[in-house]
């Protein structure tokens, strides 16, 4: 029981963090109707992103950890959100209105591109970090085995909810929101009634690379080491999270996330380590098939 | 007066400086943005194994002068409509000198091959890479039939080239079954694999159906990497026997291929029964393609590639004709496998991974999607461009994966970007590019 808890607490915090990565699918997929495979890639950047911030304000001088925590956040979602908005202009936005598979193959290329211009620039050796944020309570103390939750557990899933909520509010009530949801629903007409969905497609890169950035600090701190190729399975298995949920719905992504972050744990507690990867890349196989609209997906009609 | 019109706007287009500046610094800008943590910064392992940075603002600044520098130089040239970055439409007339050049292409390609052991039989590494070549040839044709023709994206096909590669090593190996048997039980069991994942997807489409064919090519690879007792897990397989000329081995010993027609033991011999073996293997896939086309069910694929609805109205089995495209794309992929496997004599869960279904996707698209000789020369182009930039070998997947998205961006139809109708009334009629884009969207 007590380690069934603490697999629990494991999974719903790895779940959040894939939550975060899956909304970007999510939203993109939403809007434009394409995967983009490269965000995974946009999750791995944010993550060295943060690495070498933490690095450099250490550099500096500046030791203090909220402070420290705060300023890494803000510089990973600006310079990621940058990154996503310069991978849709040029490899998705000359795209629009090609054939149905030319935005996929573009958007490997550039998961590719991104992958190696990282290992390129910082070398394809594992970088750890040091614990940054450390402590944990312990929940329940059974003599054998402790439940404990960290600190950097409490922060993921505070901070999680804390985005997932100011995104909702964002898609819900402002001008920017309404754009979006109108070009989720006809890009076309939504031009037409004068949207603009260039910049709408834009900002929607730019916010689900700023949500994967902060993934990606969750991740670097959580597990202390990264390296170029994290984005790959990551992606992957934020996509799975994205289409369980139902892509195209943000609730959807948030529980497809969790879902996932816990068949990740409990399959990797109770059966077996190696084949953690297969159980998702499973999943995904059997959610499309057996559910291709997710649980709170809407079925989508097919247009001739 | 016209002719003053356009001087006074080509004047004025050309010495629009300002905006271009205003351009290359806005660009410059975001350069630096992206750049200056990433490549300004270097993290090392220090001494004590925490990580250190290092400054490179040298290279930093020389990157966002590149930057501004292409940015201007693209703003003033062809934003200014001095060059158009629009393809040029051929002629109908010039469209038919082409084709009856292309018609010549195919056939000295092919000419040249064959006489590339002789031309070349001294050279041992030339020898080695033509055959690498034609292995991708090979794999470019097998997937053909399944993202060309049917126009089902297969983003894991790598998966049936390690189902025929391990099936060739472990029936070889655990049974001493030789060559010509092994062989075709790869493509066999490849194309039993095919059937059996494609079961399942038949009723994706698209991007969906792409990224569920990845998820299948991981987790073959995930299993061979971890099911240790049969497939040797990251280990692999070696000492997988060498493939024989019909029974006669290439040995120096009495019974072997020199000792038997009496000629001298000569270690490239094999590289070069190796060389014609592969060629014949995709010459087999290339002409298996093309009948194919010609029956109803590769008329069906081509279909289903323009309009799956349509063909369903029309009373094509949309199911079978997946599932054969599967199945015979899949056994093409395992013939390539198990030729694989018997010329490196080792295989490992390395040498599939999702970069190499990748690469061969890339490969059918660069190559135009469903055009025969494109591929061909894409292969060439590819893994020969490859092999160019070896002395780079950092930089060649970063240019391969920016090449990919230049493709699509400028030429989405890949460099074959022409389709010929394959089947007509009377007289063929060309579809130019243009018109299948307007259709597809």
């Amino acid at each position: 029981m007590e380690y069934f808890l603490q697999q629990l607490i494991n999974g719903l915090t790895l779940g959040s963090i894939y939550g975060l990565i899956a909304i970007g699918y999510t939203m993109v997929y939403g809007i434009i109707g394409m995967i983009n495979f490269a965000h995974g890639d946009i999750f791995m950047v944010g993550a060295f992103i943060a690495l070498i911030a933490f690095l450099a304000l250490v550099a500096i001088g500046l030791t203090a950890v909220p402070v420290a925590l705060l300023v890494v956040l803000l510089v990973a979602m600006l310079l990621t959100a940058l990154y996503g908005w310069t991978v849709e202009r040029f490899a998705y936005r000359p795209l629009r209105g090609s054939f149905r598979l030319a935005p996929l193959i573009s958007a490997i290329g550039m998961s590719i591109a991104l992958q190696n211009y990282m290992q390129i620039a910082q070398g394809a050796r594992v970088k750890p970090l040091p614990p940054i944020i450390t402590g944990n309570y312990p929940l329940i103390d059974s003599g054998n085995f402790h439940v404990q939750v960290s600190n950097i557990q409490i922060i993921i899933v505070v901070v999680t909810v804390t985005l997932m909520a100011g995104f909702s509010w964002l898609v819900a009530s402002t001008r920017l929101g309404r754009d979006m949801r109108a070009c989720a629903q006809d890009l076309k007409m939504a031009a037409l009634v004068g949207v603009n969905t260039d910049r709408t497609i834009s900002l929607t890169f730019v916010i689900g690379a700023a949500l994967a950035s902060v993934a990606g600090v969750m991740f670097l701190l959580y597990y202390g080491v990264i390296d170029f190729f994290i984005g790959f399975v990551a992606g992957v298995k934020a996509f799975t999270a994205a289409v369980l949920g139902g892509i195209g719905s943000l609730p959807g992504a948030m529980l497809g996330g969790l879902l996932i972050g816990l068949i990740e744990t409990f399959w990797s507690a109770y059966f077996s380590v190696q084949y953690k990867d297969v159980a998702a890349f499973s999943v995904l196989v059997l959610v499309l098939i057996f559910m291709p609209t997710g649980i709170l997906g809407r079925p989508e009609v097919e247009k001739v | 007066m016209s002719v003053e019109i356009a001087r006074e706007t080509q004047k004025s287009a050309r010495f629009d400086f300002v905006g271009a500046l205003w351009d290359a610094a806005i660009a410059a800008f975001v350069a630096f943005g992206l750049f200056s943590l990433i490549v300004g910064l270097r993290t090392e392992q220090g001494s004590t194994g925490q990580l250190v940075l290092f400054p490179r603002p040298e290279l930093l600044f020389a990157l966002v002068g590149v930057v501004f520098a292409g940015r201007f130089v693209v703003a003033l040239f062809f934003r200014s409509g001095l060059m158009s970055t629009r393809h040029t439409i051929v002629s109908p007339a010039m469209r038919r000198r082409l084709d009856y050049v292309g018609s010549f292409v195919g056939v000295f390609l092919l000419l040249f091959a064959l006489a590339i052991p002789f031309l070349f039989y001294s050279d041992r590494y030339l020898l080695d890479l033509a055959i690498l070549v034609l292995t991708y040839v090979m794999l470019g044709w097998g997937l053909n039939i399944v993202v060309g023709l049917a126009g089902l994206l297969d983003l894991g096909y790598v998966a049936f080239y390690a189902v025929g590669a391990y099936s060739y090593a472990l029936l070889a190996q655990n049974f001493g079954w030789s060559f010509w048997l092994c062989l075709p039980l790869a493509g066999i069991l490849a194309a039993f694999w095919g059937i059996l994942l494609g079961f399942p997807v038949l009723r994706l489409r698209g991007d969906y159906l792409a990224i569920v064919t990845l998820a299948f090519g991981e987790i073959i690879r995930l299993v061979l990497l971890n099911w240790q007792d049969f497939t040797g897990g990251p280990n692999g397989i070696s000492g997988i026997p060498r493939p024989s000329f019909f029974g006669l081995p290439f040995t120096a010993n009495d019974d072997g291929f020199a000792a038997y027609f009496g000629i001298e033991f000569d270690p490239t011999h094999r590289v070069v029964f190796l060389f014609y073996l592969i060629l014949a293997l995709a010459l087999i896939t290339n002409f298996a393609t093309i009948r194919l086309r010609r029956l109803p069910v590769g008329r069906a694929w081509e279909a289903m590639r323009e309009d799956e609805i349509a063909c369903r109205s029309l009373g094509i089995n949309t199911t079978n004709t997946k599932l054969t495209a599967f199945a015979i794309g899949a056994m093409f992929g395992g013939f390539a496998g198990g030729f694989f496997a018997t010329r490196q004599g080792f295989i490992s869960p390395e040498s599939f991974v999702f970069m190499e279904s990748a690469m061969i996707v890339a490969i059918v698209v660069l190559g135009g999607m469903g055009s025969q000789i494109g591929v061909a020369v894409a292969a060439v182009v590819m893994v020969g461009g490859f092999e160019l930039f070896r002395e780079f070998e950092q930089f060649r997947m970063l240019i391969f994966g920016l090449a990919m998205v230049a493709i699509m961006v400028w030429r989405p139809r890949g460099l074959v970007a022409h389709r010929s109708p394959s089947i007509f009334l009377r007289q063929k009629k060309e579809i130019p590019p243009e018109v299948l884009e307007e259709v597809q969207r």
